[in-house]
């Protein structure tokens, strides 16, 4: 079943490298997306000239390597592997292994940090409710969500006789596969990432909303009244809480001049307060309003309405059993770790440490291989335990707060967020224009410094 | 656009469910997120108390009473013991009164924090749940310390109590006391009372009005939630209780409507305060002397007649009827559960039209039912 995931994440980045400028051709209503966004982008660029060209300005002076951005396993090869070997391989080969390595490493990773973030929260949780959480399987529990893997796996697979049986099978295959495409522009460092798509930022917002036709479809063919109610809740939720999240998104872009998340990225290098959520007032608005959505859109409380245990019993997922639960219980801890690697590019400077002496580490031309790794190193490590701190945040509110209702929920969305974040993104452009980005809010540029 | 037909959809909440507190079943008819109507159903839990009463000897009734309310057991014990006291004219000595008051409102204590933790879960939150079964837990041991047991304790007696309580017990009480109250009680309503997600979600909700309480016969927090003033300790003094100074907590209204959810709740968490209160009134005038009737533990044999007492319980009112024949066992008992009477709002309170599904659950758990007691 996951192998369907990878093979579809597989495509994509297929479609990826043979033609730069439609990232998601092997899908039709992808493109039709793609089409879309490459209109509003041009769109965009057309009414924000000068702020684009300004960020871009901004960004070269700063040193970045926007421009030498590329597949970092195509560098790796290149410089260490390729020289070495004593027969030439041949290109489309060389094509096929690089993509299927990119998306089992981009699948291991998934693995291993759900693994990692079950135990997480099991911890965090029992600390908070003056408990100690596992204990027995491995030092403190390490290797209980291994065993609680090879349970789900070795369960018996259920399907309810009166579901729809092919809508219930393809269901989590599909919510998974939302979630892990949504991995493919995404950095775990600087230069490390599956594909550096141009339009990455949309094509997050754009995949995001296969998850909810999986969600319907589970909802629909389990056959579960309780299970219908959980998926018109997500579906309700889910499709809400994107648009602060897009608007959110718009803000940066304009920022950033870039709809690439490491150009996004890079343009926030320097001392932190060239992060975007120390750029302006506005933007650190922003930046709560999507991580507040961002709960919301993975369905952790205080919005877990869809799975609300004490109302709904388990919501969409009540049917499911075995590895088809174990999937929907992966894919939202990958959703954890998405949403919150976004909200580092976005808001928190991605694989910059903030200060400058760390982040030229390796940077110049001139440093020596061990520097360049070191840094690289540094980078990646960095951009992750942002994101894994993020996702600790998520657990601790989890474990702190009681749950909307669903009017409220919906309350707090369209008539709470969306409004802020539309004066947000005006209020954001329009500093943008007056102050460019010289970040915490103009101070700095003010005080000369 | 064709039309689109819809149709209501007719749920079933229950008999297992998460938060129906046991085996209760509602027939929810929605139109959507919204409850139109609702019906309960009860019966699943039935074990013919009543009848087995009968068959027995009145002191082996006693455990069976424990096992109604079994979250309060001491009450239930207590509300027996009583009835059949008041039967036979029998005079508990003293030291038993104390003892009886002080573990009845350990119980109660017990009780109302497990309404705490599962009403927070109901909301959502389950870290107060288990902040509320770590004290729970502390009086859980005092208790089975006292009896050897943790929940269905048999221990108030026709007569008295069935062990004395040691000068070490008195200790762990004095000392859960003041570790309890202020200081947890305040931690408490930082965490969960105060807490803003959590008033929205009860403030205004199923509201309860004085005199719909009254038609229904609510009794307990659920009733003093709506305003009324009305506790069996104050109003008709059973036991000792006459003796002690204690505040009756009721609904104030103190978050937009007069008897929602919110009041209802919050009157238990003020009761844990009252409760802590007498407990440190009755531990020092707490008298020397024996703890039980010796007479009575040999054997009951109540004169002929019929008698109804009714006692304060975690829920409200606990209520027996006896009618004795001048044998050893009972010709007949009647027990009048409050956790019945409460539970018949129920349908009035959500099929007003204005009730969503999450505040079903919101409802079902304010009214702090046991279905062990509604079924008996």
């Amino acid at each position: 079943m996951s192998a369907a995931g990878v093979l579809l994440t597989g495509f994509l980045l297929l479609g990826q490298t043979a033609d730069p400028a439609a990232p998601a051709s092997g899908d039709a209503a992808l493109a039709v997306a793609a089409q879309e966004a490459a209109a509003e982008a041009s769109m965009a660029q057309g009414e924000s000239v000068d702020i684009a060209g300004a960020a871009r300005a901004l960004a070269r002076e700063r040193g970045t390597n926007a421009d030498q951005g590329g597949i970092w396993i195509e560098a790796l090869w290149n410089q260490v592997i390729d020289p070495y070997l004593p027969f030439t391989v041949p290109e489309w080969l060389l094509v096929a292994v690089t993509l299927l390595l990119v998306c089992a490493l981009v699948f291991g990773f998934i693995n291993v940090y759900a693994l990692f973030a079950v135990w997480l929260e099991r911890k965090v949780s029992a600390h908070i409710q003056c408990r100690l959480g596992p204990m027995e399987v491995g030092p403190h529990g390490l290797l209980q969500s291994i065993a609680d893997g090879i349970k789900l796996t070795a369960k018996e697979d259920i399907i309810p006789r009166l579901a729809d049986r092919p809508l219930f099978i393809l269901a989590p295959i599909l919510v998974f596969t939302g979630v892990l495409m949504r991995f493919v522009p995404l950095p775990f460092g600087q230069n490390l990432t599956a594909s550096d798509l141009d339009l990455g930022l949309f094509f997050v917002a754009a995949v995001g909303s296969v998850e909810v036709i999986g969600v319907i479809m589970a909802g629909w063919a389990s056959n579960n009244k309780w299970s219908l109610f959980g998926t018109i809740r997500t579906a309700t939720q889910m499709v809400s809480y994107e648009i602060p999240i897009g608007i959110a998104f718009v803000a940066v872009i304009v920022s950033a001049g870039s709809m690439s998340l490491q150009e996004i990225v890079a343009a926030q290098r320097g001392w932190f307060f060239h992060w975007y959520v120390l750029e302006n007032p506005f933007l650190t608005v922003l930046s709560i309003v999507y991580l507040i959505a961002s709960l919301a859109e993975c369905k952790r409380a205080p919005f877990d309405l869809p799975e609300a245990e004490s109302e709904l019993v388990c919501g969409f997922h009540t049917e499911y059993s075995g590895m088809r639960f174990g999937l929907f219980f992966l894919s939202e801890y990958a959703a954890m770790y998405l949403v919150s690697a976004v909200a580092v590019v976005l808001f928190f400077g991605g694989w910059w440490t903030g200060l400058p002496f760390l982040d030229d580490l390796g940077m110049s031309p001139t440093s020596s291989p061990i520097a360049s790794l070191l840094g690289f190193l540094l980078k990646a490590s960095v951009f992750v335990s942002k994101a894994v701190f993020l996702v600790f945040v998520q657990v601790w509110v989890r474990w702190t707060l009681p749950r909307v209702r669903l009017d409220q929920m919906m309350h707090l969305c369209w008539k709470v967020l969306l409004p802020v974040s539309l004066v947000c993104l005006v209020g954001s452009t329009l500093w943008h224009l007056a102050c460019g980005g010289s970040g915490l809010y103009g101070l700095p540029a003010l005080l000369g410094f | 656009m064709p039309d689109i037909k819809t149709e209501e959809m007719l749920l079933n909440m229950g008999p297992q469910h998460p938060s129906t507190h046991g085996v209760f079943r509602v027939v929810i008819r929605t139109d959507g997120e919204m409850v139109l109507e609702s019906e309960s159903h009860i019966g699943y839990l039935h074990r013919c108390f009543e009848k087995v009463a009968e068959n027995n000897t009145y002191i082996q009734v006693v455990p069976y009473t424990d096992r109604m309310d079994y979250l309060c057991a001491m009450a239930n014990n207590l509300g027996y013991a009583q009835t059949v006291e008041k039967l036979m004219k029998l005079e508990v000595p003293e030291r038993a009164q104390y003892i009886r008051v002080i573990v009845t409102e350990l119980n109660r204590i017990a009780s109302h924090l497990l309404a705490f933790g599962t009403y927070g879960m109901d909301i959502g939150a389950i870290t107060p749940f288990l902040y509320a079964f770590r004290d729970r837990e502390m009086i859980l041991k005092i208790f089975e310390k006292l009896c050897g047991q943790r929940l269905n304790y048999s221990y108030v007696r026709v007569g008295g109590v069935t062990f004395d309580i040691t000068e070490e017990i008195l200790a762990d009480i004095q000392r859960f006391c003041d570790y309890f109250e202020p200081d947890t009680i305040k931690e408490y309503n930082e965490l969960l009372s105060y807490n803003g997600i959590f008033i929205s979600r009860t403030a205004k909700v199923g509201v309860l009005p004085a005199d719909l309480a009254l038609s229904y016969g609510v009794t307990g927090p659920s009733l003093r939630g709506s305003g009324v003033k009305r506790d069996l300790r104050k109003d008709e003094p059973y036991s000792i209780y006459d003796r002690f100074e204690f505040d009756i907590p009721v609904g104030t209204g103190e978050m937009g409507a007069l008897g929602d959810c919110w009041d209802r709740y919050m009157v238990r968490v003020l009761e844990m305060t009252e409760s802590v209160k007498i407990i440190r009134q009755a531990l020092a005038d707490i008298p020397a002397g024996d703890f039980c009737d010796k007479k009575a533990f040999r054997g009951v044999k109540p004169p002929k007649g019929e008698v109804y007492h009714k006692i304060e319980g975690a829920r409200g009112e606990v209520g027996f009827y006896i009618v004795s024949d001048g044998t050893t066992k009972p010709y007949r008992v009647k027990a009048r559960g409050p956790s019945f009477c409460n539970i018949s709002v129920l349908d009035a309170l959500t099929s007003r039209g204005d009730c969503m599904v999450a505040d079903m659950v919101a409802i079902i758990g304010s009214l702090d039912i046991v279905m062990g007691e509604v079924d008996r």
